[in-house]
């Protein structure tokens, strides 16, 4: 019988909440098929939940815990991962509880030596990073999935099997009161690191796991430096072993640091040893100020990724799927464009609107995106712990040289998460005018947000589906006006946004949306002529652009991103 | 091979510099140094290329 832990887990700043497990219908015979289940309720399980809802799809969700996460975690949500949130509609709290920033500053030898401001744009609503503990992170998101009629989830419930049919698969529960069956249309693996769904269907991961051993620290201490990425490469009281600080919500800061060779991980966290290194910590930040600790873990370095993220009935995503390199705040970013991805897909195949083959360009395009990342966090991995003799003589030079010679200073880069693109995805429409554009998202990219006054962007006038970002001049055009009146009834959800420099209320009946453009400020942004288009997927991934299109375009590459055969 | 570009005279004088800039090295230091050197080098050379050939050039024949 599984026995969650039912006393609140210790923080100093975080007050945990035991949320109670309830009887399911199953556990009394009940048999029903749900046509999704998600196992996992960390961040990425639920915002799967929540966009899948956003589509229309009813779900399940197993978390084994009670509680949210244990220790702040992923730290650093990054301007994406907040676009992602908006478009679930839960953006409200983590900005009025985290805290943005956009620069980092790395320092050898008491001298900066590096300093990085990340690209913000103008056009951006959000900054490049946010900065939220993981606890709150997890909190927001349950209580919005608390209100969403069409997800339950189920505390303290554990998978401990599965089986795998043609149409559906079969979990197995374990509950503080007993063991039940689940059949599910479709499962969603989003169980973490240590995934039992992995395990239960035993799947490896390709990639390499890093030697070395890292300990994260949170303290609550007056420290008053401002939101930035603090670096301190080879301090002299850890030699060759750097240091990252992280300011927190709750004035909480984040003390990151590697193990000397050899050391174990208890050794590393008894209390005298752990105190005594905070405080050469504080002292080098140049703030010996006294300070409390809530949470110490020890952790190591992977680039390690499923080839392939469907098998079955079960699709993965996040931990569950890959393993990477915290540098470059990879985590908990990387999964929700993981999930962000596969819920619309998702969605659209239970709803009948695409073949499940449409889950297949999932897996490619986000194997393909994992991949990406263990090479590029594989380049931060060997640099911040270098794995071998070379790497680490290499890595001297360059601290040693980064003093005087600015031209080694592009190595300290510490390549945070990005967005990434899917160019070569057959979802991509190969019949539009994408190279006819002289500037704009390409084919793959996602929609840049534009800001169209104070606290007014394009993307908050976004709804659910794919979007048809239509540009009109003074007037639409009498095939533009066409196009949009004919594209009205969708079998796959479509918004059809106007953007025109100066609306009219003959366009409000053309289109869902009329976005007021009067300084041309989106159409530059698209470099869109009157008359252009662009069609982006539900997750903001543009899969056609055209310079005038009709109604039968926009249709067939509509069917091209559904995975239909047109 | 790589080809040759300094003067008998430019070589026997980069010869003594070098073999002077090692040893005013403290030993434990020296290996450091040297990669600092090949670092600089490299930048100067400017060519991923040459490098590579440098390093094939350097790793020959060494035991
Ligand atoms: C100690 C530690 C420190 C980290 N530090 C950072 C950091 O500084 N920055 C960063 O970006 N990332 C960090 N990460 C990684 C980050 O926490 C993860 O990338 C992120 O949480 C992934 O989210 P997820 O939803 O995929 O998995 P998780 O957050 O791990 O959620 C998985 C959920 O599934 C549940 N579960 C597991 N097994 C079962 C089962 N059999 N049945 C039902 N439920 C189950 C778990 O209880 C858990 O709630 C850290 C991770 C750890 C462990």
């Amino acid at each position: 019988m599984h026995q969650p832990e039912t006393t609140p887990r210790q923080s100093i700043w975080y007050n945990y909440r035991v949320f109670p497990f309830r009887r399911p219908a199953e556990l009394d015979g009940a048999a029903g098929m749900q046509p999704v289940v998600v196992v996992g309720a960390g961040p990425i399980g639920l915002v799967t939940a929540l966009n899948l809802a956003r589509f229309g799809v009813p779900s399940v969700v197993l978390e084994a815990e009670q509680q949210v996460s244990h220790g702040s975690r992923a730290i650093v949500l990054t301007r994406r991962s907040m676009e992602i949130i908006q478009q679930a509609g839960v953006a409200a709290p983590f900005l009025a509880k985290g805290l943005p920033w956009s620069d980092g500053r790395s320092f050898y030898r008491g001298q900066e030596v590096y300093r990085m401001v990340l690209p913000h744009d103008a056009d951006d609503r959000f900054l490049p990073g946010l900065n939220l503990q993981q606890q709150y992170i997890e909190q927001y998101l349950v209580e919005a999935v608390q209100r969403s009629p069409l997800i339950e989830l189920r505390w303290g419930s554990k998978v401990v099997a599965v089986q795998q049919h043609d149409e559906h698969a079969t979990l197995r529960v374990d509950t503080p009161q007993g063991e039940y069956d689940l059949r599910a249309g479709w499962v969603v693996a989003a169980d973490g690191g240590r995934s039992a769904m992995r395990r239960l269907l035993g799947l490896r991961m390709e990639g390499r796991a890093y030697a070395g051993n890292f300990v994260i620290a949170d303290i609550r201490a007056d420290i008053g430096l401002p939101t930035q990425r603090l670096c301190y490469f080879d301090p002299e009281w850890n030699p060759g072993n750097n240091v990252l600080v992280h300011r927190q919500p709750e004035g909480i800061w984040r003390l990151d640091f590697r193990l000397p060779e050899g050391e174990t991980a208890e050794q590393a966290l008894a209390p005298a040893l752990l105190a005594e290194r905070i405080d050469k910590i504080l002292a080098m930040v140049g703030r010996p100020v006294p300070w409390e600790l809530d949470w110490a873990t020890v952790y190591s370095a992977s680039t390690l990724t499923l080839g392939e993220f469907v098998h079955g009935r079960v699709c993965f995503t996040g931990d569950a799927a890959h393993l990477l390199p915290i540098f470059g705040v990879r985590g908990a970013n990387t999964g929700l464009q993981d999930c962000e991805n596969l819920a619309w897909k998702l969605a659209f195949v239970v709803r009948g609107l695409a073949p499940p083959a449409l889950l297949a360009s999932y897996s490619s395009e986000r194997v393909a995106a994992a991949r990406e990342i263990c090479e590029e966090g594989g380049k931060s991995t060997r640099f911040m712990t270098p794995p071998s003799a070379g790497f680490r003589l290499m890595r001297d030079a360059v601290l040693s040289l980064s003093l005087e010679e600015p031209f080694v200073r592009d190595l300290l880069h510490w390549r945070t998460s990005r967005p990434h693109s899917y160019h070569h995805t057959p979802l991509n429409s190969f019949l539009d005018d994408d190279a006819q554009f002289g500037g704009g998202p390409a084919c793959g990219a996602t929609l840049q947000n534009v800001r169209l006054g104070g606290d007014d962007f394009l993307f908050d006038h976004f709804r659910s589906g794919f979007h048809l970002l239509a540009f009109a001049g003074a007037t639409p055009s009498a095939e533009q006006a066409a196009m949009l009146r004919s594209l009205r009834e969708q079998k796959a959800p479509l918004v059809r946004v106007l953007v025109a420099p100066q609306p009219t209320a003959e366009m409000a009946a053309l289109a869902d949306v009329v976005v007021a453009d009067p300084g041309g400020r989106i159409a530059g942004r698209y470099a869109a002529p009157p008359g252009a288009a662009y069609l982006a997927r539900p997750d903001l991934h543009v899969c056609a652009r055209w310079l005038a299109p009709g109604a039968a375009q926009v249709n067939q590459a509509l069917a091209t991103a559904c995975g239909r055969v047109a | 091979m790589t080809a040759k570009k300094l003067a008998p005279a430019e070589l026997e004088a980069v010869y003594d510099l070098l073999s002077e800039a090692i040893d005013a090295v403290p030993e434990a230091q020296r290996e450091l140094f040297l990669a600092k050197l090949a670092l600089v080098l490299a930048n100067m050379v400017g060519s991923p290329g040459q490098v590579a050939a440098a390093v094939k050039a350097a790793a020959a024949n060494l035991g």
